[in-house]
């Protein structure tokens, strides 16, 4: 029988721990256990079957660290060829009966992937594919993914088993203390994220006793579709008079275990410190514990490294501003690779109260799938929002979602066949919540009867996919209404028809509908109103705007979807703030544009001086009105920042003082950047940074960044852990007059070396700077570079002295 | 048992702000540093844990070569730190990786909170060291000063040995890259010598 039918009908259970075990036949603390496949087969052999005598019916094979990592390719192979052959080996030996399987067993790394490590997400799908490749090839029959601790790990991991062989795979995380994987991820994201990409079973293994693990079971067991996986510790190791003890008992384990089975666990086993006679005291304990079939959630969810989003009563805000449509800006920003800025769009949306980011960073003139690459992979280094992907480029979308963090939203497909032929297999692959528009080859339909009739077309395509009710959102599109008075009827009519008749969830682009009239934030955020009473799950907004976020909090507020009234409360504390704000900016008007010497500062220096971001961004784009750009530059913010420099090199002010000063002189700088986004003529030379090969520490090369920016150095930020070549080639292609390289380990220095090396060669007019923190002056000589700067005012000054001359 | 890894967990230890300012390179706390440390303090506090994993090791001390059991080393300096032991805890401390991720938003757009963050990152995990030292001292009694890899002339090499017979990375999540950087970042190994036994833990 195979095991996915098996488990349809009846419990499952896994067998225990393995290096408890081994440890107890002579396993050293260091030596790899997967290494006694092949000389201590006998020994291994006798454990798979002690397990398979006391009733497991899949054993784990010997193989948790076993990965091209830890051994070279003819060592696996050895390896899992004696481990599987162990593993069957045992099961004909063990005179029971059951069903009896032999599982691949995979556990993490050991590495920290990027950006927190230096392991490449695809590396480690590579990884754990020659692993599964292997398993596959000696005849396993399901691959079983455990002890994973990071939600990115379990996505490389679940993803490789998939693109690998057609094998059932079972994932199993470990949670820590607080109920989430160390990475942060809680239960419901990981089962949002497992289930999407196609999991046959998730659960949780290791972390504790099965007590400690009763929440998280009880969060699994409500929004996943597909078996839980219980498969704890006998609690943690103790020593007790000099022997290695677990705390809890095989029948007190054997009767928690059995609590959650009644709950509706049915994939069972034991990790850490358990033995046959845990899994023998299981067996018998629920003996009569009737199966209880897995229930099918229509509970729609999308999720991030951290957290799901659930689309239920509650609207969801989905924030539009990381788009190009419309914005100088920001098309800007994308042509010049000023990353940052998408990051800060991302950051104040979700200060803003979004619960999603909407990421289109589509544009002519630019390479769509390595963009959205990076802007995904750079907003989940910053943001913990889940993301959705929009793009009408499927190269970009599957770029998008392999490497997204979590169980992304879509945006989007539609009724065309082409496109349902392009999204839903991503969809069906990497999991997602698809956006669905109501539209086909005949284009937007007029009345909501027919968009109703374009959602069924495509729900019944979805099936044919493999893909749920609960993972298609409708977008039963919001028109202008300027251009047709009824569309805004028609648009709420399709709300309700899908909501009622389909029982989907829906989403709306509301911001369409005003185009064209005046005061649109008053119409779009009516409508919103009226879109969310219709029952619209979802909006694609603006959350800058006070109207919309009026709507949401005071609908939440109505609707009794707001305890004690604590969010409408919090929002409506902010919202004078602004009025006063721009009140206490316009009476220091007259004070700003006073001549700027430093003795008596004006507004906008002290603002700098002190390091207030947001009042000096205020302050400037007050000064905006009545000043030319470049003078409010050269009068106030370059004074404020020599005052600053000046106290930061004579030690009257402190690093901390010199970012704070340079943040605000940023966000002032911001401001003037929008009012002349075209304005490039003045920077000053151009800089690339880098912290060289193998080294992740890069605090420093962004203090040496941000201060180069406010002196007007074109900065190219080549990021950490990046190539000599990379470095080399973008010194050339700018023909860059500077590089600064960071270090900051002994062991990274040679990288450094090598880097000097190759620009001297490649870029011999380019002048490098290093830095970092095991660097000396008699250090960087010795490697070649042209200077040592101990901090980031001595490259600043460095620079300056060419500028001199 | 000897050779067992143990896996602890302890609560956070006190605060000490002079050693926060001392990473910072700063003389005196102004009333803007005094605010930007607070709201870092407060913002690190809910993704800090502190965990240490260890174990003891009998040890051969001589002025050639060092056997610890789990590896051997010619290093002088540790010689030094640890002539007249004979028994070893090697242990393996971190903060934790929400930690990085903290750091890591930050040090791409503010890096005052970014450096601010460090420097309690540094004080934390040394913090969380001094603790678990305090208690390797009440129970072993007479203690050498930690030690760790890249001290004098240990080199950081040790650091794989040292996480492989500690499994870090299973134990506590830390992990060792190629260029020998750890994973959470704040993050020590360390080895402590014991010159007498009272009792074991």
């Amino acid at each position: 029988m195979k095991i996915t039918e098996f488990i349809k009908n009846n419990i499952l259970y896994l067998d225990g721990g393995m290096g408890t075990l081994l440890q107890s036949k002579g396993l050293k603390p260091g030596e790899y256990p997967e290494m006694r496949n092949l000389t201590n087969p006998d020994d291994i052999i006798a454990i798979h079957k002690s397990y398979y005598d006391a009733g497991s019916n899949v054993v784990c094979t010997n193989t948790f660290g076993a990965n091209t990592l830890k051994f070279s390719e003819e060592e696996l192979d050895k390896i899992i060829k004696a481990a599987v052959q162990n593993a069957k080996n045992a099961g004909s030996l063990s005179g029971n009966t059951q069903n009896k399987w032999v599982a691949l067993d995979i556990g993490p790394t050991g590495r920290m992937l990027k950006p927190y490590g230096d392991l490449e997400f695809e590396d480690a799908v590579n990884i754990f594919k020659t692993t599964v490749a292997l398993g596959a090839k000696y005849g396993v029959d399901l691959i079983f993914i455990e002890t994973m601790n990071d939600s990115y790990e379990t996505k490389a991991a679940l993803l490789a088993a998939k693109e690998t062989c057609d094998l059932p795979v079972f994932v199993s995380n470990a949670y820590s203390e607080d109920g989430k994987l160390m990475t942060g991820a809680s239960p419901d994201a990981m089962v949002a994220m497992l289930e999407g990409m196609g999991a046959d079973a998730i659960g949780m293994n290791c972390s504790f006793g099965p007590k400690a693990l009763f929440p998280i079971v009880e969060e699994y067991l409500k929004y996943s579709s597909i078996p839980v996986i219980l498969k704890p510790n006998a609690g943690l190791p103790k020593s007790v008079n000099g022997k290695t003890v677990f705390d809890c008992s095989p029948a007190e384990f054997a009767a928690d275990v059995t609590k959650m089975l009644e709950k509706g666990v049915t994939v069972v086993g034991g990790c850490c410190g358990t033995t046959p006679e845990y899994i023998s005291a299981l067996h018998e304990c629920a003996e009569n514990v009737a199966f209880t079939p897995v229930s099918q959630k229509d509970i729609t969810l999308v999720s991030s490294y951290t957290h799901a989003v659930v689309f239920d009563n509650k609207p969801v805000l989905i924030g539009e501003r990381i788009n190009p449509t419309g914005k100088k800006r920001f098309k800007e920003a994308l042509k010049t690779h000023d990353i940052d800025y998408i990051l800060k769009e991302g950051l104040n949306q979700a200060e803003r109260g979004c619960h999603i980011l909407d990421v289109n960073v589509g544009l002519p003139e630019i390479d769509e799938p390595q963009m959205i690459k990076t802007a995904v992979c750079e907003l989940q280094s910053v943001v913990d929002l889940p993301l959705q992907v929009d793009t009408s480029d499927p190269a970009a979308m599957e770029t998008a979602l392999r490497n997204y963090n979590g169980k992304a939203m879509i945006n989007s497909v539609n009724g065309k066949q082409e496109s349902m032929a392009a999204v839903f297999p991503l969809a069906k692959k990497y999991g997602g919540v698809v956006v669905a528009l109501t539209l086909d080859e005949n284009g937007i339909p007029a009345t909501a009867e027919e968009r109703l009739k374009i959602a069924v077309k495509i729900l019944k395509t979805a099936n044919n996919y493999g893909i749920c009710k609960k993972d298609i959102i409708f977008d039963p599109l919001a028109m202008t209404v300027s251009a047709d008075r009824h569309a805004a009827v028609e648009t709420l009519k399709a709300v309700r028809l899908i909501t009622n008749e389909l029982g989907c969830k829906t989403s709306l682009g509301v911001s369409n509908v005003s185009f064209g009239l005046p005061q649109r934030d008053v119409i779009t955020s009516n409508f919103f109103t009226l879109a969310i009473s219709n029952g619209l799950s979802a909006a694609i907004m603006n959350p800058y705007s006070d109207e919309m976020m009026k709507s949401y909090y005071a609908f939440c507020a109505l609707q009794g979807l707001d305890e004690n009234f604590q969010n409408y409360i919090q929002f409506s504390e902010n919202l004078p703030n602004t009025v006063a704000a721009a009140h206490d900016a316009s009476a220091t008007k007259a004070d700003a544009t006073k001549p700027g010497a430093v003795t008596t500062r004006t507004e906008l220096q002290t603002a700098i001086v002190k390091g207030l971001k947001d009042k000096s961004a205020k302050l400037t784009a007050e000064m905006l009105k009545t000043s030319a750009p470049l003078d409010i530059v050269q009068n106030e913010i370059i004074p404020a920042l020599d005052e600053v420099g000046v106290g930061f090199e004579n030690k009257t002010l402190y690093l901390p003082n010199l970012l704070m000063s340079a943040e605000a002189a940023k966000s002032a700088f911001e401001e003037i950047k929008s009012a002349i986004p075209n304005e490039t003529s003045h920077s000053k030379a151009t800089f690339v940074i880098a912290t060289v090969k193998g080294d992740i520490h890069d605090i420093g090369k962004n203090i040496v960044k941000l201060i180069l920016e406010n002196y007007g150095y074109n900065v190219v930020d080549l990021g950490k852990d990046v190539e000599p070549q990379t470095i080399l080639s973008k010194a050339v292609e700018l023909h860059a007059p500077f590089v600064g390289l960071s270090a900051l380990m002994t062991t990274t220095v040679p990288a450094m070396a090598e880097t000097i090396k190759l620009l001297k060669a490649g870029a011999p007019w380019c002048k490098t700077v290093v830095g970092g923190a095991v660097l000396t002056k008699d250090y960087a000589d010795s490697i070649g570079a042209d200077y040592y700067a101990k901090d980031a005012m001595e490259t600043v000054r460095y620079a300056e002295s060419f500028n001199k001359n | 048992m000897k050779n067992t890894v143990f896996v602890k967990s302890f609560p956070a230890p006190p605060v000490d702000r002079k050693e926060i300012l001392r990473y910072l390179n700063a003389g005196c706390e102004s009333a803007g540093l005094k605010a930007i440390i607070d709201e870092c303090l407060k913002e690190a506090e809910p993704v800090l844990s502190y965990k240490v994993c260890y174990a003891e090791f009998p040890v051969n001390i001589c002025e050639d070569v060092l056997d610890l059991c789990f590896c051997k080393t010619c290093s002088h300096d540790l010689y030094k730190n640890l002539n007249g032991c004979s028994r070893i805890i090697l242990f393996a401390a971190t903060v934790g990786i929400k930690f990085d991720i903290l750091v890591n938003k930050y040090s791409r757009l503010l890096p005052s909170k970014a450096l601010c963050l460090q420097a309690i990152g540094n004080e934390r995990v040394e913090s969380l060291c001094n603790v678990f030292n305090a208690e390797i001292a009440e129970n072993y009694g007479d203690v050498c000063p930690r030690f760790s890899p890249g001290y004098g002339d240990l080199t950081l090499n040790m650091q794989e040995e040292i996480f492989k017979v500690l499994n870090c990375s299973r134990n506590i999540g830390l992990t060792l890259n190629d260029s020998l950087l750890m994973s959470p970042q704040k993050s020590v190994t360390a080895i402590i010598g014991i010159r007498k036994s009272k009792e074991k833990i």
